[in-house]
């Protein structure tokens, strides 16, 4: 009789605390799968549907839109698109790894200034802070003014509407996103490691790159997706930026979808630039689980 | 032991090349000139002409109406999500994981695409609807990432003391666990409101005639409106964030007196 009464408040416990995790979980994983998992889906299946007259879809199934791919004008596009996501990142580690350590390893008051130099830039307005570029880049603007003066530019070069602009913006864009996830990882880092290494004899560069770099890895880590995959999907920079000759994927999609009303077109696209996110995404769904054991012994992000 | 100033140098450069185009931009914005290339003398007029523009005053209504909706509504559903899965560790909370984490990494372009092809397919008419309906599904992750953030912090004995003392689960909900998450709620629903706000992508996608936004409204102006109007919109709008800034910072510092 004793032993009974456990295991029944046990049960008891059990399907009490499984009828809340339903209720708390449903919302958010009801709305979730209706607009975000569903309309991935039917990305996917449009990507197979025939382009109807006047921006419709036909019945049917094909293999047409996804052979149309293979049309010599898209590698091209899908290789910019990959290359000036890959300079940017490199851009930005290149940029934000010494700016993270030192801001890191400024003293506290500082430090929270410094701190939030770098956040203001991240909660302004993404299409103010590319138009800014768009008149300083201007071919009558300060930039090319400047430059031109100094006789470091020929007057007939282009700033804007070039691969080099759309770069530029883009590290501008997507640099403080490198910082912080750096600077986090900085912040952590235990700086007597580094003057441990100097005492031992290593040169300042040593110390940095043998003990600093491998402690902060995760961080750059971070970095490194949050800058790459939104990078791939950049839209507004070469729209804005960028010439015809600039073109990246998310303005293919954009294109068939406003201009040219092909949905299915835009669809198999999408769906490319899906599978080209996926493969880094695949590192990060492995990565949190390292993130989150981290987080429990308390020295993680 | 002597530092490398090479991280100085290189942060001042960051901070320089980020603040550039922010202060050339607001400079211009006092230029008379019409093009902005050289300076032409102090002058408000652009700002005189940004009050008379209507479709910016409609459009920052629009803006107002979806960033409020979409916040309340995901700031609700998003502390939920980080509550579930911060107190449960089923395989359903596995899949639930992966769902609010994989939109924060999902391209801006293939989302605004999707839901396109998901209000096309219901038969909706897009408009301030859609957009809502769409900026509430990005906005929970975010929610629910910072929240659960701050609950990995929690110090839960609290809510046993509460129970101990004979509050139920409503009371210790409502009277113990809520207050003291509040200013992570909070910074979860700030973060929502301002994605919103600043959205231009996903709206862009799914807006119809009449529910311009502001980024939309911006979008077009740059494209092919005057650059010293968007000069001086830019500059109010750089005013009110540096001022929404520094109050929340100030608050920050106050509270950890």
């Amino acid at each position: 009789m004793i032993a009974e009464e456990p295991l029944s408040t046990k049960m008891n416990h059990k399907l009490r605390s499984s009828l809340p995790e339903i209720l708390v979980t449903l919302p958010s994983l009801g709305w979730l799968t209706v607009f975000f998992v569903v309309p991935g889906v039917i990305v996917l299946a449009i990507a197979f549907k025939p382009a109807g007259a006047y921006g419709g879809i036909d019945d049917g199934w094909t293999w047409e839109t996804i052979r149309s791919l293979g049309n010599p004008a898209y590698p091209s596009i899908v290789w910019r698109t990959v290359w000036l996501s890959a300079v940017t990142t490199l851009a930005c580690i290149l940029l934000a790894t010494p700016t993270g350590y030192y801001v890191a390893r400024s003293p506290l008051r500082q430090r929270r200034w410094l701190l939030l130099a770098v956040i203001v830039p991240f909660w302004t307005s993404f299409l103010i802070r590319i138009f800014a570029w768009k008149v300083l880049l201007h071919p009558d603007g300060i930039l090319k003014r400047t430059l031109v003066a100094l006789n470091l530019l020929a007057p007939e070069t282009s700033l804007l509407y070039s691969s080099g602009a759309v770069l530029l913006v883009m590290v501008y864009t997507f640099l403080p996103f490198a910082v912080l996830p750096i600077f986090a990882a900085a912040e952590k880092f235990d700086f007597r490691l580094t003057e441990a290494a100097r005492d031992l004899g290593a040169t300042p560069f040593q110390a940095f790159r043998r003990v600093f770099l491998p402690g902060i890895r995760t961080g750059i880590l971070t970095a490194v997706l949050v800058v790459f995959i939104p990078a791939l999907g950049s839209y507004v920079i070469p729209d804005l930026v960028g010439g015809p000759g600039a073109e990246m994927i998310g303005n293919k999609i954009a294109q068939r979808t406003f201009v040219d009303r092909n949905l299915p077109h835009a669809s198999a696209l999408s769906a490319c630039l899906m599978l080209a996110v996926l493969a880094p995404l695949l590192v990060l769904l492995f990565a949190p689980v390292r993130f989150r054991n981290r987080d429990k012994t308390g020295d993680g992000l | 032991m002597k530092r490398s100033r090479l991280p100085l140098l290189v942060t001042v450069l960051v901070l320089i090349f980020f603040y550039l185009p922010i202060i050339v931009l607001i400079v211009n914005s006092f230029n008379d000139s019409r093009f902005g290339g050289t300076w032409e003398g102090f002058s408000l007029r652009w700002y005189a002409r940004l009050v008379s523009e209507r479709e910016i005053w409609s459009a920052l209504e629009n803006t107002l109406i979806v960033g409020i909706a979409a916040t309340a509504v995901s700031t609700v559903l998003g502390t939920m999500a980080a509550f579930a899965l911060h107190r449960y560790a089923s395989t359903l909370q596995k899949a639930h994981y992966m769902l609010i984490y994989t939109p924060l990494v999902v391209p801006e372009v293939l989302m605004g695409m999707s839901l396109l092809l998901l209000f096309v397919a219901a038969g909706m008419s897009l408009g301030l609807v859609t957009i809502f309906l769409a900026h509430v599904t990005f906005c929970i992750s975010y929610v629910a990432m910072v929240v659960l953030g701050r609950l990995q912090d929690f110090d839960f004995s609290i809510v046993e003391a509460a129970r101990d003392l004979g509050a139920g689960w409503w009371t210790t909900t409502w009277r113990v666990l809520l207050p003291l998450l509040a200013p992570g709620i909070l910074a979860g629903a700030l973060l929502a409101f301002t994605l919103s706000v600043d959205d231009f992508v996903i709206s862009f996608f799914v807006a119809g005639p009449g529910s311009t936004t502001l980024p939309i409204r911006i979008y077009s102006m740059i494209k092919h409106g005057s650059p010293p109007l968007i000069n001086a919109l830019s500059t109010v709008l750089l005013v009110v964030t540096f001022t929404l800034l520094f109050i929340t910072q100030h608050l920050v510092e106050e509270r950890r007196k």
